[in-house]
C-alpha cells in the first residue's frame, strides 16, 4: 500500500538566523528512514508524467520504487543512466515546475518529493559507494567540448560513455561553469561539484583548464587538429546592466561579479586572497535565482540589511520556490513591483542610495506574464551602500567572432535546431549560449540532446 | 602549471618573467594580456604580454610590485611554476596601416608601450618613442625602445635621467615642431594618459589609451573592468584594453580603481611581512 500522506517529508535544515551567517549546506537531506517513507508516497503510476517533466527524462518511478525498497544504489544506477550531475540536480532543479508539477500526488495535496528523493540517492552513492564508473570501450574517435557547465559536462559525460575520447575546455582554472562561480557553497557544496567532475574524469573524460576557446584555440583550429565535432557550451556571458545613471559607482557590481568573487575566488574566507566588498545594506536588483544567490551571499558577509528590488510581483519571479523561501526565513526583504531609476552616489565614489518608481502591472507580453508599467509620481529612495545588478546577461560574442560560418541570432545566441546543430557541420551547440540565461537542467538537456546527434553525426561520417 | 624560463630585476620594484606558456606564445599580439594566478589559492590579477617567442613558446610579463599578489609572484625564481596563466585575452592593438605614430609610455606602462612600438617599427611605421619615470633609478627598457625608434625622448620628472619634465612637455614639443602623428599611443598611470588625451585633443590627433582595470575572469563574464567610453559602458576585457582616449571617462576609472584599497593595503603589508620572515 502506498503512503497516502497528503505532504512531503520535511528535508531538515539550519536554523534560518543561524544559517544567515555561515556558508555551510542549508538544508541537510533525508535520512534512509525519511526517504523510504517518502518513495512509498509513489504510485508508480502507469502514465508516469514526472518523466516527460524532465528535460533529462530520468526514469523517475523506478529510481524511487528502489528507494522505497531500501535498494539506494541500484536506484542511482538508474539515475545515472540518464543523468550525469544528480547530487546537483537534486539540489538545484526547479521540481516544482518540471517533475513534481506533473506528478500526479500533486492534485491533491503536495507532489512526492522527486528532487529531495533525487538528491538522497546521490548523496547515499558518493558516501557509500566506491565503484568507479566503468570505462566504456574506446571506439577511437576525438571530441572537443568548450565549456565545463552543466551543458558540457552532461554532453562530455554521455559521449564519453558512447565511448568517445572527450576532451573538455575550460576558460578559468576551475571546471564547473556556473556549478563553480555561480551557485553558492550554502545550496550546492563544491566538493559535491568536484565529485561529480571526478566521476566524469573517471569515465576517462580530460579536462583543460585555463584554455580560452576563440583566443588561444579557434574551433576551426579544434576540427582541424583531430576533434571529429565540437560541441559549445560556452555559458552565458556578458552580464546587463539597467543603463541607468550611477551604474558605474565603485560599489556596483553584477551579481556575476559579486558569486565569482564569493564562490570561485572564496572571498568569504578570512584569508582569502580576493576581496569582495562588505556593506551594510545591499541592494539586489533582479527576481531570478541568481538574485536569490547574491541577496543571501551578501546577507552572510554580514549585511545588516538586503533587499531584493523586482519590477513584477511574488507570482511572477522566476527563482526557484525553495530559495525564495529560505531567502524570506533568513530576512531578505522583497521589494515587488519597484523598479530601480537612478542609483545615487554616497561617500567617495561608492553608492548612497538607489531611487526607485512603484510599478503595476498590464497586458501580458510576449513572456505571456503581466508587463509591469510605471506609476506616475511614485519615486522614492532605498538607502543602501551596494547595488547587485541581477538582470541577466547577454551572449559571449567570442566564439560567434572567431568562427566563420557560424550564425547567431541578433541577440548573439548561437543558432542551433532541436539536435543541437550549428550552422556549421561537426559544430554542436547547447545550453545559455543557444538559450540565453535558464536553467542548469535545461542546459544538460541540451548537452544530452547534443551527444546524441554528435554520434550519429560522426558514426555516420564513418560508416 | 607554467614554468619561468628567466627572471630579471629591471629595476627595485619592476620585474621581467619569461614564462613558458606555448598556446599562448602562438597566438598573442601586441595589446593582449593574460590572467595569472601564483599558486592555487591566488587571485586572478590581469598583465599585459610585454612580449613572445612563437619559437621558444614564451611569453614574457613585466609587472610592478605594487600588492599582495605581485609580491608573492616576484618570489618565485627561474625554474618555479606559475599556478594559473590563461590567454591571450582582448583584443590586439590595431597598429595595421599606421605610418607616424607617436608611442608614449610612463612608467611600467613601458612594458606594455615596447610592444606595441616594436611591432609598429617592424611594419615598417614611423615610431617616435617618448618615454616617462619619476626618476633615475626607475628607469625600464630604454635600450629595446631606442632600437625600434625613429626619435626617442627620455623624460624623468626630477630631471636626474633624461630631460627633466612629463611626457606631455615632449610630446608637445614635437608636435609645436611640427610633427604630424597618424595616431598618438599612450599608455601609463591613467593621470598620464588622461594629459596626453587632453593635450592631443588640442591638436585634433586620434589617440588609443590602453587600459588596466581590476579583473577577475577577463573573458566578460563579471563585469567588473567596465568603464566609460563616449558615454557608453564598455568590459576593458572583450571590447578593450585599448580605447579612444578622447572618449574615455578616466575619473570614473581612478574612482573605480580604488575600491579595494583597504583590502590591497592589508594584502600588501601580509606579503611584506612573509617575505621578511623568511629573509631572517
Amino acid at each position: 500500500m502506498p503512503n497516502m500522506r497528503l505532504t512531503k517529508n520535511e528535508m531538515p535544515a539550519q536554523e534560518p538566523k543561524e544559517r544567515a551567517k555561515n556558508f555551510f549546506e542549508v538544508t541537510f537531506g533525508y535520512t534512509a528512514e525519511s526517504a523510504i517513507d517518502e518513495a512509498k508516497r509513489c504510485l508508480n503510476c502507469k502514465n508516469k508524467p514526472c518523466v516527460g517533466g524532465c528535460p533529462v527524462r530520468i526514469h523517475i518511478p523506478d529510481f524511487i520504487a528502489k528507494v522505497a525498497e531500501g535498494e539506494f544504489e541500484e536506484a542511482y544506477q538508474i539515475i545515472q543512466k540518464t543523468s550525469s550531475l544528480p547530487a546537483v540536480c537534486g539540489r538545484v532543479c526547479p521540481q516544482e515546475s518540471q517533475c513534481e508539477q506533473q506528478c500526479v500526488r500533486g492534485r491533491k495535496g503536495e507532489p512526492v518529493a522527486i528532487g529531495r528523493l533525487e538528491r538522497f540517492v546521490a548523496d547515499w552513492h558518493n558516501a557509500n559507494s566506491c565503484d568507479l564508473p566503468v570505462k566504456a570501450e574506446p571506439n577511437g574517435y576525438k571530441v572537443a567540448v568548450v565549456g565545463s557547465g552543466p551543458a558540457g559536462l552532461t554532453c562530455a559525460g554521455d559521449l564519453a560513455k558512447r565511448g568517445y575520447d572527450v576532451t573538455v575546455f575550460e576558460a578559468l582554472h576551475l571546471a564547473g561553469g556556473v556549478l563553480s562561480y555561480g551557485i553558492p557553497e550554502f545550496r550546492l557544496p563544491k566538493a559535491i561539484v568536484q565529485k561529480e567532475i571526478d566521476n566524469l574524469k573517471a569515465l576517462g573524460v580530460k579536462v583543460e583548464t585555463n584554455m580560452v576557446i576563440g583566443r588561444v584555440l579557434s574551433v576551426d583550429e579544434l576540427l582541424e587538429s583531430g576533434f571529429e565535432a565540437v560541441f559549445v557550451g560556452s555559458g552565458a556571458g556578458l552580464p546587463r546592466f539597467m543603463n541607468i545613471p550611477g551604474e558605474n559607482l565603485k560599489s556596483v557590481f553584477s551579481a556575476n561579479e559579486f558569486l565569482t568573487r564569493v564562490n570561485l575566488m572564496k572571498a568569504y574566507k578570512e584569508d582569502a586572497r580576493t576581496p569582495v566588498f562588505h556593506a551594510k545594506k545591499v541592494a539586489v536588483v533582479g527576481g531570478g535565482n541568481v538574485a536569490m544567490d547574491a541577496a543571501r551571499c551578501a546577507l552572510r558577509l554580514g549585511a545588516e540589511e538586503v533587499s531584493v528590488i523586482y519590477r513584477r510581483s511574488k507570482e511572477e519571479m522566476p527563482a526557484r520556490a525553495e530559495e525564495v523561501e529560505h531567502a524570506e526565513e533568513e530576512g531578505i526583504v522583497f521589494r515587488f513591483l519597484t523598479n530601480p531609476t537612478e542609483i545615487l552616489e554616497g561617500e567617495g565614489g561608492t553608492v548612497g542610495g538607489i531611487r526607485c518608481v512603484r510599478m503595476e502591472l498590464g497586458e501580458p507580453d510576449a513572456s505571456g506574464r503581466r508587463r509591469p508599467v510605471e506609476v506616475a509620481g511614485s519615486e522614492f529612495v532605498i538607502g543602501c551602500d551596494c547595488v547587485i545588478m541581477a538582470i541577466g546577461t547577454s551572449p559571449n560574442p567570442l566564439i560567434k567572432n572567431t568562427t566563420d560560418g557560424l550564425e547567431t541570432q541578433r541577440w548573439g545566441g548561437i543558432i542551433a535546431d532541436e539536435h543541437g546543430q550549428t550552422s556549421r557541420e561537426g559544430v554542436f551547440a547547447g545550453g545559455d549560449a543557444v538559450t540565453g540565461a535558464a536553467t542548469v537542467i535545461l542546459a544538460m538537456g541540451a548537452g544530452k540532446t547534443a551527444a546524441e546527434a554528435m554520434d550519429a553525426y560522426i558514426q555516420k561520417k564513418h560508416a | 602549471m607554467f614554468e619561468i624560463v628567466k627572471k630579471r630585476e629591471l629595476n627595485p620594484t619592476v620585474t621581467l618573467m619569461e614564462v613558458s606558456a606555448p598556446f599562448i606564445a602562438r597566438k598573442a599580439q601586441p595589446g593582449q594580456f593574460i590572467i595569472l594566478r601564483v599558486d592555487g589559492e591566488g587571485e586572478r590579477i590581469p598583465l599585459t604580454v610585454a612580449d613572445y617567442d612563437r619559437e621558444k613558446g614564451t611569453v614574457t610579463i613585466i609587472f610592478q610590485i605594487v600588492g599582495g599578489t605581485t609580491a608573492r609572484l616576484n618570489r618565485l625564481h627561474e625554474g618555479d611554476c606559475i599556478h594559473d596563466f590563461v590567454g591571450p585575452l582582448g583584443e590586439p592593438s590595431a597598429v595595421e596601416g599606421l605610418k607616424k605614430v607617436a608611442v608614449v609610455g610612463g612608467g611600467v606602462g613601458c612594458a606594455i608601450a615596447y610592444p606595441v612600438a616594436k611591432k609598429l617599427h617592424e611594419l615598417g611605421a614611423e615610431v617616435h618613442g617618448i618615454i616617462g619615470f619619476r626618476n633615475k633609478d626607475l628607469v625600464i627598457l630604454e635600450e629595446e625602445f631606442r632600437a625600434v625608434c625613429d626619435v626617442f625622448k627620455m623624460m624623468t620628472d626630477d630631471g636626474s635621467y633624461g630631460e627633466k619634465g612629463l611626457v606631455t612637455n615632449a610630446l608637445r614639443a614635437l608636435i609645436e615642431a611640427g610633427n604630424t602623428y597618424d595616431e598618438v599611443i599612450a599608455i601609463g598611470p591613467v593621470p598620464m594618459m588622461k594629459f596626453v588625451s587632453l593635450l592631443t585633443k588640442e591638436f585634433g590627433i586620434k589617440t588609443v589609451v590602453s587600459m588596466n582595470p581590476i579583473m577577475i575572469d577577463g573573458t566578460g563574464r563579471c563585469g567588473c573592468c567596465r568603464l566609460t567610453v563616449a558615454g557608453k559602458t564598455k568590459f576593458a576585457c572583450v571590447d578593450g584594453p585599448d580605447f579612444d582616449g578622447h572618449e574615455v571617462d578616466y575619473d570614473e576609472i581612478m574612482k573605480r580603481a580604488s575600491t579595494y584599497k583597504e583590502f590591497e593595503q592589508r594584502e600588501r603589508e601580509l606579503a611584506c611581512n612573509l617575505f621578511k620572515k623568511e629573509v631572517r
